[in-house]
């Protein structure tokens, strides 16, 4: 394996795991159900692929190169589908998403990030 | 026999040989086993056809795959920099956009490439229209501009 | 390297496991749950390559699979039996 792949692995595994810590960051940040949504589906679309692709570069057989592609691409297809059903579901619960005003801007801090229930 | 279940054979044959991983004349038996008692069954169920193997598809989808992916990465990073913003401001929103002409298969794959970026989640189909809800109203405008529906549409014809 | 994109995986783990626990509505913790399960198969498939078992791909497949379907018929279960009343506890401002 040259040095270049090497190399190439570890930035994206590194750059994966920060995307992994956003989206949680964003989970625990966001104000309402419908915007922590979107935080979550950047861990479920980017870091998932970054992680993935990172391990392939290092993976020692095409088995295990063909296995992790198949994650990939079973990850890819599905995460979609369970957002959708989540939301879609959320809203018909009656489940309001937090919108703003004319022109305003939902001002999210004074909220606490993680308070009780 | 339809293009149809020859794909199907095929990718079940890929299938086994990925997940199993061993070359020996016993392990392929059961495997040619198997792919025949999935191919019964799914011929059983009426599911070999163009909506389960959209092999039309073909031509186009290398093209649009590229394309999402760097719609992803785009929305991927503004959506990241929102997270990270010190004072944090939004300015959520859901709205219903028309869509005209699309086939079912196209309406989904539609519906799906919106769910799947980062900052617009897909929360109804309808016949001819799309409620989305997005995380800025700045991606509302982008899929109105609709960009994204006639790659779609190229893709599907 | 490994080991950095393993920590950071846990690191984001027990995030969503705070925002689990806080809820406030079931949507969100179904919602914490998904992302946790995702996390674990990125976790798991880290770990395989950190101990050099790749074997563990074939865990982390089932696992991927469990996950989405966990998430389905979880949906399917609460679909019926939340009543409004519960579900719309958290805030809001009409559209």
């Amino acid at each position: 394996m040259s040095m270049v792949t090497t190399y190439l692995s570890w930035a994206l595994l590194v750059l994966g795991g920060f995307l992994c810590v956003s989206g949680s960051v964003g989970l625990l940040r966001f104000p309402d159900f419908f915007t922590r949504m979107h935080a979550a589906s950047v861990t479920d679309t980017l870091a998932t692929g970054m992680i993935l692709v990172g391990l392939m570069l290092q993976a020692p057989t095409w088995i295990v190169f063909g296995k992790l592609v198949m994650i990939l691409v079973f990850v890819l297809l599905t995460s979609p589908t369970a957002g959708h059903a989540l939301a879609k579901a959320a809203l018909h619960s009656g489940l309001k998403p937090l919108l703003p005003g004319k022109g305003g801007k939902i001002d999210a801090d004074p909220r606490p990030s993680a308070g009780g229930v | 026999m339809k293009i149809q279940t020859l794909s199907l054979t095929l990718l079940l044959i890929i299938f086994w040989l990925l997940n199993s991983g061993l070359f020996k004349p016993l392990i392929f038996i059961l495997g040619a086993f198997s792919v025949v008692l999935v191919l019964f069954i799914s011929s059983r169920m009426k599911v070999i056809d163009e909506e389960s193997q959209p092999l039309h598809l073909t031509k186009n989808i290398p093209a649009y795959y590229a394309w999402l992916l760097k719609e992803l990465v785009m929305s991927n990073i503004k959506v990241v920099s929102t997270i990270w913003q010190g004072h944090l401001q939004l300015q959520p929103a859901l709205t219903t956009i028309k869509m005209d002409h699309l086939s079912d298969m196209g309406k989904v794959i539609y519906a799906n490439s919106i769910s799947l970026t980062p900052g617009t989640v897909t929360t109804d189909v309808t016949e001819n229209s799309i409620t989305v809800h997005a995380l800025d109203k700045s991606s509302i405008t982008d899929i109105q501009s609709g960009a994204m529906e006639a790659r779609v549409r190229k893709l599907d014809n | 390297m490994f080991t950095a994109a393993a920590i950071a995986v846990l690191v984001a783990m027990a995030l969503a496991l705070v925002r689990a626990y806080a809820g406030p509505t079931l949507y969100d913790r179904i919602l914490a749950v998904n992302v946790f399960g995702t996390k674990t198969v990125l976790l798991i498939a880290i770990v395989g390559f950190l101990t050099g078992r790749p074997e563990f791909l074939d865990i982390v497949m089932v696992y991927a699979l469990m996950n989405f379907i966990t998430v389905i018929g979880i949906l399917r279960f609460f679909e019926y039996s939340v009543s409004h009343a519960s579900a719309n506890s958290e805030t809001i401002k009409e559209q």
